[in-house]
């Protein structure tokens, strides 16, 4: 692997940048593995970096049935944020931020993290409570986020129309200045080129057809179509794919799939200097650094794999994003897409062991899981590492459906993720 | 945007004049003390959740206002059939 420098730039910029080699190789797969992980997103990927960097597991396949970060990863609007409010989700969510400080160093790759604040806006009196209530729960919990008045939250992001006879009118918002953004195609490749360089196979073309389980019930490997492959430890990161994994290991799961819809404008000079999310209305928006305006929109209402979604929802999302940002309501939009996301019933993840031995499972981030990646990547390398949970992801486990110890951030943290 | 066929109006209307309400055939238990956690469990957590036919049920919720249960494919999100609550399921 070529480690990047200010110097290998330097002197490959002067050859013409031709002489780049691959950043890792594209594995065929061995007959077995130490730990296989099912879905080459940035969470599997992720998991398969720190099985081999910080619990000693370096004979590990990724398996993709498409194309790594090709998934979820590469479809959501890059929000970093951890502004949840139960404990245990706070926990689960600022290991992550935590863990996106300094990611960029640690994989040498520049994964463009940037905390430029996500802000979170305030309509009515309840969305006033609810932030108010989230801002406290929070800095009991070590995270950071701070109440601005209207004309602060103005002063923080320009753009924001907070005239008192506005269709949304702006009451007050609450901010995560850690919160922010990164490139998500970069995490991927990120964490597949430092997984590579210890050992990991990334495997991509790769579809898993069915988990093959000894007498005792066990993991023995996974069924592929590119053959069967030895593995006693399998674990699932396939976001809107895992109930379908899940049925091969004859599991049935609390998860229903949604598209969910993102959208990009044409590229304009820097303007939106922040995150902005209002769930009551359902918009958020940030400008990516190509100067494209990245906005969120909804779930369609039924379960689907299609990856795209229906035009209304698009629709509803634009006509809220022109009534709280007034100067863009001549810009084009230029592309948009979906992705499929596994919601549970009480929208917090399921992240650890499942019934089956040896099959572990990180799955159920909803509409929110690309700010999760290396935290669940962490988590699930060391439950599978370990064959015990966390004690952060101890609470996110399976059983929680059915002994009622939900963490329902469903009505905490509204639509919007 | 979708056309959902409506058993009731008979009639094809966009997709947001209705609901959705779910998986259907899904019963309540008839006798709740007796259940069991497990049980309890499937009845108000598990779903199908299938990549192909689904069945679940909307509502027409600016039309007649009254439930029907729907086939429908999950990867093509194409309708098979629709037909009235309490009618077998096909």
């Amino acid at each position: 692997m070529t480690r990047f420098s200010a110097l290998s730039l330097f002197t490959k910029a002067f050859g013409g940048h031709q002489n780049w080699p691959a950043q890792w190789p594209d594995a065929a797969p061995k007959p077995a593995y130490d730990a296989i992980i099912v879905g080459g997103g940035g969470h599997g990927l992720g998991a398969a970096y720190y099985l081999a960097k910080k619990y000693g597991i370096n004979n590990v396949a990724v398996l993709e049935k498409g194309w790594i970060g090709g998934g979820n990863t590469g479809r959501n609007t890059t929000i970093i944020r951890s502004n949840y409010l139960y404990d245990e989700s706070a926990h689960l969510y600022d290991h992550a931020v935590k863990l996106w400080d300094g990611l960029s160093q640690e994989l040498n790759y520049n994964i463009m993290y940037s905390k430029r604040g996500v802000m979170m806006l305030a309509h009515n009196v309840h969305d006033v409570q609810s932030l108010q209530r989230h801002i406290n729960a929070n800095r009991l919990n070590g995270v950071d986020n701070e109440w601005l008045t209207p004309e602060e939250a103005k002063a923080y992001c320009p753009p924001l129309n907070i005239s008192p006879d506005a269709r949304h009118p702006v009451l007050g918002a609450a901010l995560q200045r850690r919160g922010g953004t990164a490139r998500h195609d970069s995490v991927a490749w990120g964490y597949a080129r430092a997984a590579a360089a210890l050992g990991v196979d990334i495997i991509q073309n790769c579809a898993v057809t069915g988990i093959r389980r000894g007498a005792d019930g066990a993991v023995e490997g996974v069924e592929t179509t590119r053959g069967y492959i030895a593995s006693k430890r399998v674990g699932v990161s396939a976001a809107g794919n895992t109930s379908v994994i899940m049925q091969m290991a004859g599991l049935d799961f609390p998860l229903e799939s949604y598209p969910l819809q993102a959208l990009v404008s044409e590229p304009i000079k820097p303007t939106f200097p922040c995150v902005v999310m209002s769930n009551t209305v359902h918009a958020y928006m940030s400008q990516s650094d190509k100067g494209e305006l990245v906005i969120g929109a909804g779930t369609d209402q039924y379960v689907s794999y299609s990856q795209r979604g229906a035009l209304h929802i698009v629709e509803h999302t634009l006509a809220a994003i022109c009534e709280i940002f007034p100067i863009y309501r001549r810009m084009r939009m230029l592309r948009t897409w979906g992705g499929i996301v596994d919601v549970t019933p009480d929208r917090s993840p399921i992240l650890g062991k499942t019934p089956v031995q040896g099959l572990y499972v990180n799955c159920g981030w909803g509409t929110g899981g690309f700010k999760a990646t290396p935290g669940a990547g962490d988590l699930l390398a060391y439950t599978m590492a370990k064959d015990e949970p966390h004690r952060i992801n101890a609470p996110f486990n399976l059983d929680r459906f059915r002994n009622g110890r939900l963490i329902d951030e469903a009505a905490a943290a509204a639509v919007a993720h | 945007m979708i056309l959902i066929h409506c058993p009731y109006c008979d009639e094809k209307r966009p997709e947001i004049e209705f609901a959705n309400a779910g998986q259907a055939h899904i019963a309540r238990p008839l006798d709740p003390s007796g259940q069991s956690d497990a049980e309890w469990e499937t009845y108000l957590f598990i779903r199908a959740n299938p990549r192909g036919r689904h069945h679940e049920r909307w509502r027409h919720v600016h039309g007649c206002g009254r439930f029907f249960n729907a086939v429908r494919d999950t990867v093509t999100d194409k309708f098979e059939t629709t037909y009235k609550a309490g009618e077998p399921r096909r």
